[in-house]
């Protein structure tokens, strides 16, 4: 972003105009307005979809394979740059989180940055029992709290399963990054909206895979369909002993692990 | 960019074991501690009024316009804290356009539209209309204008009209009670329901919200009243002041009680997330929840109550006891609505760390707004006081009008 843009949007953003805003929108409270809601909330999906995909024809999930991650952080990076997410380190779309667990019991688990940049290593070698690496992002969960709790409908679940925050819609209450288990939610400090990982959604409906897929050396991550016998995740889902994050909270997490450690929340 | 997001490079400092990335920003501010204690506050003050009609409770009768009046101030400014801490406050209007009817939060509007308009304005218009008349009748230049527009232009005050405002209102109450339960209760369902942070999401929540609402409601009034009365130079009824006191008491008894058993309920499954919480608890929240919550706010003027109660105090003593006890209801109620709302966000949801919140001074989302947002209400009430006398003096008993207050 550069500087003009910067000034023009902090000017959007000042103190004087939020003044205003602010009025409008309590006269606007007074203002009794019935209108059906729903449908605009129907017609949500279909404008961001116009164009040859078909939502309808699919359903997607990913497939991370804990023992093939190597915690290089490269899907960190490609996220960040495919989705233009804030470069600092409170906001990420995707990241990877370390599970060491130590002589004695002990797990000690760390980000660093999203480990954008990789690990470090901060402990004694020897005391180390066991060691992996787990990637994270938006589960888009079958059941998603996130879009039960948003007041005006901006996150929604499109028909191919994939959660998507329509950034028009979005007023910024934030209700939804509370209500999401995950930690895979955060406000973009610019627009002043909520913001998530969309499984790259404009790639998807393009036929290529999300950029951190594409990214990981080790082909730790498997994108694909869910609903499709012949797919590369159902083969996944088939081979391995699959875990999914939160399972008592019920929130039906389409974002399943192999070789998922009990110490993993 | 980087000024925007350089209030939290600090915060990275005063983390303790591991928290998800994206949690190092606390998301409700001091502005949604704000919102559920002034909602608190309306619902309690209403409640109160209706204490007096419903059980028709002679002694707090002085009291009773005041309370709707206090509601009604508060009321007016509930809105604005939630506004206030949007990203985007001029699409709020999106709720009522498109509200998705299974957000607890979307149905804000709806309750609070219903509260002002099928509430607490025409109860007040009822239990008015006939003084306001009256009034008008007596008054010149605009205070004239300003009751006549008020009375909606009504001059009907025959012995058959003032009877159907009195069932109205009557009708208003019955109708009140559970709409201010519901206007608070939703209120604490907000949180009550989210699955995903255990600090909050219990069935209890939105039944401590309300007895703590009550409680601070009582209190607020019982304020108000010890402070507007002498400065009116008129004396303090000591009846309605120890039924007040009474009220206050028993509702804090029972708001105690629900607290202590939310308390070991959660001791007691000793859920996954108890070590966190009991490291919160312990640690950042020792002062707000411990000390300043359950011993000043709450142990403190229960036991001042009680011994009031028990031993035969001159007046003198009482009056000041209850002051005092009401006032540190208010910062212990504030704090708990600090340790809902702030406390609830002081874990991180990996339940493996936390995190810390420095309250910013200035800015929208700020000390500065926020107190500005709690004087607010006390300067409508003053407002409210100069059109709506709520004083027993400035009401027409039946037979000639006497002088306006
Ligand atoms: S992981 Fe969080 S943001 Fe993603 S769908 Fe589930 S609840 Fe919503
Ligand atoms: S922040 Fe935006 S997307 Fe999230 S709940 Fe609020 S309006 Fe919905």
């Amino acid at each position: 972003m550069n500087q003009a843009a910067k000034i023009e949007n902090r000017k959007r953003y000042g103190r004087r105009s939020f003044v205003k805003k602010l009025l409008f929108a309590v006269a606007s409270l007074l203002v009794p307005r019935f209108l059906a809601a729903s449908d605009k909330l129907k017609e949500a999906p279909v404008w961001i979809l116009a164009g040859a995909y078909n939502p309808n024809e699919h359903y997607w999930g990913m497939g991370i394979d804990i023992s093939k991650c190597i915690g290089c952080g490269r899907c960190v990076e490609a996220c960040k740059v495919e989705n233009q997410v804030p470069r600092d380190p409170f906001f990420f779309r995707t990241w990877v989180e370390r599970y060491r667990i130590m002589e004695g019991g002990e797990v000690a688990v760390d980000s660093p940055n999203g480990a954008i940049k990789s690990f470090g290593n901060d402990r004694e070698e020897k005391d180390i029992v066991r060691s992996f690496f787990v990637p994270k992002l938006c589960n888009h969960c079958d059941t998603p709290p996130c879009v039960q709790v948003c007041p005006v409908g901006a996150t929604f679940k499109s028909p191919d399963g994939v959660i998507l925050v329509d950034a028009e819609y979005c007023i910024g209450c934030r209700y939804c990054i509370q209500a999401c288990p995950y930690g895979a939610r955060f406000l973009h400090p610019e627009t002043r909206t909520a913001e998530k990982c969309t499984f790259c959604y404009h790639r998807i409906s393009k036929g290529l895979a999300p950029a951190c897929v594409e990214a990981c050396p080790t082909q730790a991550r498997v994108f694909g369909e869910l609903r499709k016998k012949a797919s590369p995740l159902q083969r996944f889902l088939r081979m391995n002993k699959v875990g999914i994050l939160k399972p008592s909270l019920n929130t039906e997490p389409k974002v399943y692990y192999a070789d998922l450690d009990m110490e993993v929340n | 960019m980087e000024s925007v997001v350089e209030h939290l490079l600090p915060r990275l400092k005063e983390i303790t074991g591991f928290i998800y990335p994206n949690e190092i920003e606390l998301h409700w501010s001091i502005l949604v501690v704000v919102y559920p204690y002034i909602t608190g506050l309306v619902a309690g003050a209403f409640i109160l009024a209706s204490l007096v009609k419903v059980f028709k409770v002679k002694e707090v009768q002085p009291t009773y316009r005041l309370s709707l009046l206090t509601a009604l101030a508060f009321l007016l400014v509930a809105p604005l804290p939630l506004l206030a801490h949007l990203g985007h406050p001029e699409k709020s209007f999106e709720i009522f356009l498109t509200p998705n009817k299974q957000s607890a939060m979307a149905m804000f509007g709806f309750v609070y539209a219903w509260y002002l308009m099928a509430v607490l304005l025409l109860e007040i218009w009822f239990d008015y209309r006939r003084d306001i008349i009256l009034w008008a009748q007596e008054e010149t230049g605009p205070r004239k204008w300003l009751h006549k527009v008020l009375s909606l232009f009504s001059s009907d005050i025959s012995e058959r009209a003032v009877r159907f405002d009195r069932k109205a209102v009557q009708a208003v109450t019955i109708i009140g009670i559970p709409s201010a339960f519901l206007l608070h209760g939703y209120v604490g369902f907000i949180f009550g329901s989210v699955k995903a942070n255990p600090w909050w999401s219990s069935v209890l929540m939105p039944i401590v919200f309300l007895f703590s609402a009550i409680v601070s409601g009582i209190a607020l009034v019982l304020l108000i009243y010890m402070i507007a009365t002498p400065m009116r130079s008129k004396q303090i009824d000591m009846d309605c002041l120890d039924k007040l006191a009474g009220f206050l008491f028993y509702a804090m008894i029972v708001d105690f009680s629900l607290e202590t058993l939310d308390f070991i309920h959660r001791i007691y499954e000793s859920e996954e997330s108890i070590e966190i919480l009991s490291e919160l608890v312990s640690g950042k929240l020792f002062v707000s929840l411990v000390v300043i919550q359950l011993l000043i706010g709450m142990i403190v003027p229960l036991v001042a109550i009680a011994l009031v109660k028990l031993f035969r105090t001159p007046a003198e003593l009482r009056r000041l006891l209850y002051f005092v006890s009401a006032l540190l209801v208010q910062v212990g109620i504030f704090s708990t609505r600090w340790n809902v709302v702030i406390g609830g966000q002081l874990f991180s949801k990996s339940l493996r760390g936390l995190t810390a919140y420095k309250m910013s001074i200035v800015g929208v989302e700020g000390l500065l707004v926020s107190i500005a947002i709690l004087v607010l209400p006390f300067l409508i009430l003053l407002a409210l006081f100069k059109i709506l006398p709520p004083w027993k003096e400035a009401r027409h008993e039946f037979g000639p009008p006497t002088g306006s207050g």
